[in-house]
């Protein structure tokens, strides 16, 4: 059946009790003649004969479409008789009437009142809380359990962990730490310079980028990088069924996979903030001496008396609590996903969202707790 | 069991002489065999021999490293776009894991050729769908859900009806039978059997069911060594002296499946 030199799919009235049907009936060939025959106008006659003796092809569309032409005609009350059909075509035509006649309507899902809607979200957040909740203790239980164990822990995956989100991380985290204490000195500059107090650039920079801005954007940093990895990872080994296959070993996926990732990241994130403080100011402090002519020395001296050491250790204090935060949220998506593959997809991002979104709750949080000890 | 085309017809797949490696892995060293319109084709052979890759070639998903493979009469390695597109509508392709599109109902996955590849209305693709669930065999009331809701038999029919959502002139199984039930398996295998007379399909099915090949395959090529081991019915291939092919057809499986099929005809 050579595509091309098939002609389209005809049906012509032909006096008052006949019609024939021509050319190739088959689904590429049809839908012109499918809108054509939603306005045809039929003869008033009883019966009619259908010729069919000049349809060259026909595959199930075409079978489709006749068999229609044919039960419309026949549910207004008239006979009609086919005629010609070739045996092949015919027997595809039985098959599509059978059909047809006793196939279920595919039920099209109503839309949903908005009742249902709000109904729906309510129970979907309600349940969704309690397994976060039920998740937070599972792995509450699992951390208390390895400290009771330490051998126990999972220390190749542990230190495979530490490599992956915390070592290989160090070059990224590196250059955007170095941009931020570029931008905030560069901005800084401007202001300090019109009163005169250059040497302020170094209580400027020194202080809020070990207090506020290193962990806050080291956290975002890994969220993006390695809390997403987490859900696709466990994801898809639950799509996989590898997760199962886990459990019938005897190995618990909190244990395996959850565990020595909080434990990494905790030890890690720590870490790349301290490097991203080092960069950070590094990079303030070349603007320093560029723009403001505060040389190193100056800078560092100034450093000593200016940043207090609690604002380096509130910082790195909260590293660890951020660490868990994208470790849980990124483990827990993962734990979430059903099936599909958009699934993925889709709690993978949800994950680095969430994330995000509770690392800098927690560090408003902080802030606020912090205040009002006065810290 | 013959469906024999005419001998004048030109075959309508034609592998010659087809080399593939990936790397410094042979898979295929020398392949050559023709399927014919009308019959159903197998591929068979060992683990690892390269079957899956033979059909990927064929339906272009692969390019092998040398040799040239023809389809309705066209060398596949010399198409163009619009070429392999039109090959691709005249192929019907079902995976051995479904492959169907998760995100989509099984009603949307079987619509997805249909709304691709034809201008036809909704009522009426609708329609086809019905017909095409209906003759996979899958349960009507069962289309609205989505494949991950499916056990892997109703996953398969799910596939097959996509397979055939267009009426392929060539349709291709990668494994129709694997991981199915014994009843299952050969309720498949009737039923590829129904389709193919009714919508006048070739079929090439890449398999290791010996059921399966005695019951619907006409012919029957065996891959091994990196070449064909042997081509032609399973009597004749059953009834072959090759060490290999006495090994594949004639150890006890083999011999359970063959004494069903010839129970079965007479």
């Amino acid at each position: 059946m050579p595509g091309e030199a098939q002609q389209e799919a005809r049906l012509s009235i032909s006096g008052d009790h006949a019609f024939d049907c021509a050319g190739s009936w088959t689904m590429h060939r049809i839908a012109a003649l499918e809108q054509d025959l939603a306005v045809r106008s039929w003869p008033k006659a009883t019966t009619l004969a259908c010729d069919a003796s000049r349809i060259t092809a026909m595959d199930t569309g075409g079978a489709v479409l006749l068999q229609r032409v044919l039960s419309d005609l026949r549910k207004q009350g008239r006979q009609v008789e086919l005629r010609g059909l070739k045996p092949e075509f015919t027997e595809l035509l039985k098959m599509v009437a059978t059909h047809s006649a006793k196939a279920l309507p595919i039920a099209g899902a109503g839309r949903p009142s908005w009742l249902e809607l709000v109904g729906l979200a309510t129970w979907n957040r309600v349940t969704q809380g309690r397994s976060a909740l039920a998740f937070l203790g599972e792995s509450a239980l699992a951390l208390f359990r390895s400290f009771a164990a330490p051998l126990s822990i999972r220390w190749s995956a542990l230190f495979r962990s530490l490599e992956v989100d915390g070592l290989q991380a160090i070059p990224i985290v590196g250059l955007l730490s170095f941009l931020v204490g570029v931008v905030i000195a560069y901005q800084g500059a401007e202001q300090l310079r019109k009163f005169g107090t250059n040497i302020f650039v170094v209580d400027l920079v020194g202080i809020s980028l070990l207090r506020e801005i290193s962990p806050l954007v080291t956290a975002i940093l890994v969220a993006g990088r390695s809390g997403s990895s987490y859900a696709a990872q466990i994801g898809t080994m639950k799509v996989t069924e590898e997760l199962d296959a886990l459990r019938t070993l005897g190995l618990g996926p909190m244990d395996v996979l959850v565990l020595p990732k909080v434990l990494a990241l905790s030890i890690a994130l720590p870490l790349l903030t301290v490097f991203a403080d080092v960069v950070g100011v590094f990079g303030g402090m070349l603007i320093a001496s560029a723009q403001l002519s505060v040389t190193f020395v100056e800078f560092i001296a100034r450093f000593e008396e200016a940043v207090a050491l609690k604002h380096l250790l509130i910082g790195i204090g909260k590293a660890p609590v951020f660490a868990s935060i994208i470790v849980l949220v990124g483990c827990y998506q993962g734990f979430q996903i059903r099936g599909g593959v958009d699934d993925v997809g889709r709690h993978t991002t949800i994950s680095v969202v969430q994330a995000i979104f509770l690392v800098i709750m927690f560090d408003a949080f902080f802030s606020v707790v912090l205040s009002w000890w006065r810290v | 069991m013959g469906y024999s085309a005419m001998p004048s017809e030109p075959p309508l797949i034609e592998v010659s002489h087809v080399c593939t490696r990936f790397g410094n892995a042979v898979v295929h060293e020398d392949v050559s065999l023709e399927v014919r319109r009308g019959e159903v084709f197998a591929i068979a052979g060992g683990n690892g021999s390269g079957k899956s890759t033979l059909l990927r070639e064929i339906i272009l998903l692969l390019t092998p490293t040398s040799g040239t493979i023809k389809v309705f009469g066209r060398d596949v390695g010399r198409m163009t776009r619009a070429e392999v597109l039109g090959l691709r509508r005249r192929c019907g392709v079902m995976f051995q894991h479904g492959a169907l599109f998760s995100s989509l109902t099984v009603a949307e996955n079987v619509a997805a050729p249909l709304i691709e590849h034809t201008r036809l209305s909704k009522a009426l693709i609708r329609e086809i769908v019905e017909i095409k669930v209906a003759l996979a065999g899958f349960p009507a009331e069962s289309v609205a859900k989505y494949p991950n809701e499916l056990s892997g038999g109703m996953r398969r029919r799910a596939a097959l009806a996509r397979a055939i959502a267009l009426d392929p002139e060539l349709l291709f199984l990668d494994e129709p039978t694997a991981g199915l039930d014994p009843m299952s398996a050969s309720g498949f295998d009737e039923l590829v059997k129904g389709l193919r007379h009714l919508l006048g399909l070739t079929i090439v099915m890449v398999t290791h069911d010996l059921d399966s090949l005695w019951q619907i395959a006409d012919r029957v090529a065996v891959l091994g060594d990196g070449t064909v081991l042997g081509l032609g019915t399973m009597d004749e291939l059953s009834r072959s002296d090759d060490p290999m092919l006495r090994e594949y057809f004639h150890g006890p499986r083999g011999r359970a499946a063959r004494e069903q099929a010839t129970r079965r005809d007479m």
